[in-house]
């Protein structure tokens, strides 16, 4: 393999770790600061008690999710030190951006409430948990515009043979960035709420902490619901800029070959890269792929083979991710509007509640495959249009960056194992052991 | 001065706050195995940094992003050259930092080991390898004007190199004795003075030593030469070497850390002084180094994020005295009996 697909191996692999961490840190921050404001409001112990049974799951999983953030800063000088040199002048001063204005506040305040309940009155360590939250969403909110600018470069010019910044608050306000931060932060509640519905249905299914969990439960049923329809409508939305902007990825996600007006949608389909046709293709949805691109059932959308083939990004695999993530949001959805309705029923429907226990990892997975369709769905550009992956990477051995990349595969495999392990371990042990 | 020299400047003091505030927690961590003997002054160790390590540890991301914003080549150029040593202080930065988290979630020796010993090499190898990346800074580093390295992880590992790499592990080793006798009492703070004060003859001849080789293996005492009052810099450096030690003598612990602050301020500056121009000098031919002048951003950037960190470094300064003062106070046995009081 040469150093740019193991760059490219790398960067999947550490970027993908990471945000394994970071949608339960973004969601689970709010929750947190709100369950400890409710209860300086209302003096309510059981409150107290969310507060640090949650919060100590909001603890690990900070953890590694902020040593492995580290890991990508460094790795576009080292891995993709070409892509450095052309976008740094805006790229660069986003990510110092988030660091200095952001992730320092979501940082300093999280030593000062995991540590200051003795320190700080009641109210002061609620206050704190809201500025760990801002923080740590405000960091999201600036990676996010950074990532936006290389699916829909704006407000720059290119000079001296790297693109230079000419406008910021284009970039910090277009289009695309905002769809995506909400995008990103809905679904984070979708996957906070289903977390914590999940460990609540897995204590009410042994009738272990009864009430404590009845009210956590309605706590992740409101993010669950809202988030998911949130996500839905506002993806709906996203769906329709990727449409103008990323007329080919939009192809791709929909396994799209021919040019046509009225498109349809498959419900079945399966992509034949080879000779630009779908294998597979039945159970059209006439007109509705026009309608969620354009709003209008007759508008023409772009076909794959209409764009030049080494300007299509892999078609089967962002295909198969979309559908996934969109079924898995359809999926969401359901259970979460199925959860409402049994919300003061909850020990007597314990199917419902084996159904979340095994949902914790789906909104996971769903994340996971949102952003294969968006990073993947973007080659074979790094920047769209503009600079092409292959000629981004830097002018380091094939050795340097596999033995890296089994590094990388090692360290972090051990930091999930355990992860994943203490966080099982106290959501299993439940708020009794923790001598509130 | 003009935008490109502010912005030489800032950045050399980005590095100088990390230095000076990680630059405690890289000690501790490296003192660990031989300050603290039972579980419990250990414990206590790791938490006289619990609540301020995350937020120290900021200041390398800042000090990182703000070299891609405002000199995009010399980051892109640095880190791929560097890839090697990078990578290692990345992973062990990594290890330390769950290390410290996850040490206390389980009340096993055998478990507890594992992590005491990623927090031992998470804190020795990071401060080892910024001293040995930066010596080789100072001296040049071999790249080409493509930005391509000739050499490899032991091309660094020079006898200058390693040099900068024992400096800086001693700065640090006596920074963070200096901060556990602030923060703790009994056997912790005796040894912790104890090592301070056996640290300091070696620090303070290993110093002399690297500036005196710094005067045949860099370049760094030209701009010396050129303005002799930019000396006062390394005046500065040696008075607080000095003051630390008058102020151990004392047991005015807070005053000798500040002063250890000091040195390890000015020892960043030492260097960053002699650089300038230069962020990253070749070593093959100065005509590929690059500068302050041929590797920066565009003036609207420098400006944009002068704003910034005008604006909200000193808002974060203000907020972290403020963290730092809350948890001014030694550690005691109450805070240990309570997993909401330390790790």
């Amino acid at each position: 393999m040469d150093v740019v697909t193991l760059s490219r191996l790398q960067f999947y692999a550490t970027s993908a770790f990471h945000f394994l961490f970071v949608p339960l840190t973004l969601g689970l921050s709010w929750v947190v600061a709100y369950m400890e404001t409710r209860y300086v409001r209302t003096g309510d112990e059981t409150y107290l008690k969310m507060t640090k049974f949650w919060g100590k799951i909001f603890l690990i999983n900070f953890a590694v999710g902020v040593v492995t953030g580290i890991t990508l800063e460094f790795q576009f000088g080292t891995n993709w030190s070409g892509y450095s040199k052309y976008m740094g002048d805006i790229f660069g001063t986003i990510l110092a951006i988030e660091a200095t204005a952001a992730f320092f506040l979501e940082s300093t305040f999280i030593g000062v409430w995991h540590f200051g309940w003795k320190k700080l009155s009641a109210k002061a360590h609620a206050a704190v948990a809201w500025l760990v939250a801002i923080g740590a969403n405000f960091s999201a909110v600036w990676i996010l515009i950074a990532n936006s600018w290389m699916q829909n470069p704006v407000g720059y010019t290119i000079r001296g043979g790297r693109a230079e910044l000419t406008d910021f608050f284009a970039v910090i306000t277009q289009k695309f960035a905002v769809l995506q931060i909400f995008h990103v932060l809905s679904s984070a509640f979708v996957l906070v709420g289903f977390l914590i519905m999940g460990i609540s249905a897995y204590h009410l299914l042994r009738k272990q902490n009864v009430d404590f969990f009845t009210r956590s439960f309605q706590i992740g049923l409101v993010c669950g619901l809202v988030g998911s329809l949130v996500v839905a409508v506002q993806g709906d939305l996203h769906a329709k800029d990727v449409t103008e902007k990323q007329p080919v990825k939009l192809a791709a996600m929909e396994s799209i070959w021919e040019t046509t007006r009225q498109a349809p949608i498959y419900l079945l389909a399966l992509p034949d890269e080879e000779n630009g046709r779908n294998a597979i293709e039945l159970l059209p949805i006439p007109g509705a792929l026009s309608f969620l691109g354009h709003g209008d059932f007759n508008a023409e959308i772009k076909g794959l083979n209409d764009f030049p083939r080494d300007e299509r990004p892999p078609v089967l695999l962002t295909f198969l991710a979309f559908r996934g993530m969109v079924g898995l949001g359809t999926f969401f959805i359901l259970v979460s509007i199925w959860a409402f309705f049994r919300r003061k029923k909850l020990m007597e429907s314990p199917l419902l509640l084996k159904i979340l226990v095994f949902s914790i990892p789906l909104p996971y997975i769903a994340i996971q495959l949102g952003w294969v369709v968006t990073e993947l769905g973007r080659q074979p550009w790094i920047v769209w249009g503009m600079l092409r992956t292959a000629d981004a990477a830097s002018a380091v051995s094939v050795l340097q960056v596999a033995t890296t990349l089994v590094g990388f595969i090692l360290i972090y495999s051990l930091l999930g194992i355990v992860g994943y392990y203490l966080i099982i371990k106290h959501a299993k042990q439940g708020p009794q052991l923790e001598g509130a | 001065m003009d935008l490109q020299a502010i912005w030489f400047f800032l950045w050399g003091l980005l590095w100088a706050i990390f230095f000076m505030t990680s630059g405690f927690d890289f000690g501790i961590g490296t003192l660990l195995p031989f300050i603290g003997k039972t579980d419990e002054e250990k414990r206590t160790m790791i938490a006289s940094l619990g609540p301020l390590w995350h937020g120290n540890q900021v200041w390398l991301i800042t000090a990182g992003g703000v070299t891609f914003a405002a000199f995009p080549v010399v980051y892109a150029v640095m880190f791929s050259t560097l890839y090697s040593a990078l990578m290692l202080v990345l992973f062990t930065l990594i290890l330390r930092g769950v290390a410290i988290e996850f040490r206390s979630q389980q009340d096993d020796p055998r478990w507890r080991r594992i992590w005491e010993i990623c927090i031992f090499i998470g804190s020795f190898a990071p401060a080892l390898l910024f001293g040995v990346a930066f010596a080789n800074i100072f001296k040049g580093i071999p790249f080409d004007a493509d930005g391509i390295y000739h050499g490899n992880l032991l091309t660094l590992l020079n006898p200058y190199g390693l040099l900068g790499g024992v400096l800086f592990v001693m700065l640090f080793l006596q920074h963070g004795a200096l901060w556990l006798t602030i923060k703790t009492t009994g056997t912790v703070q005796q040894r912790a003075a104890a090592v301070a004060q056996k640290a300091w003859p070696v620090l303070v001849a290993v110093a002399v030593v690297f500036l005196a080789a710094s005067w045949y293996a860099t370049d760094l005492y030209a701009n010396y030469l050129s303005y002799p009052a930019l000396f006062l810099v390394i005046g500065l450096a040696v008075a607080g070497l000095l003051a630390a030690r008058l102020f151990m003598a004392r047991q005015a612990w807070i005053k000798a850390w500040a002063a250890s602050a000091l040195a390890i301020v000015s020892c960043t500056f030492y260097g960053v002084i002699g650089l300038f121009p230069s962020l990253f000098p070749s070593s093959l031919d100065p005509a590929f180094s690059l500068t302050a002048r041929n590797a920066s951003s565009s003036p609207l950037t420098l400006k944009i994020m002068l704003v910034v960190v005008i604006v909200f470094v000193p808002i974060v300064l203000i907020y972290q005295i403020w963290a730092f003062k809350l948890f001014g106070s030694k550690v005691t046995a109450a805070d240990l009996a309570h997993e909401e009081g330390a790790y």
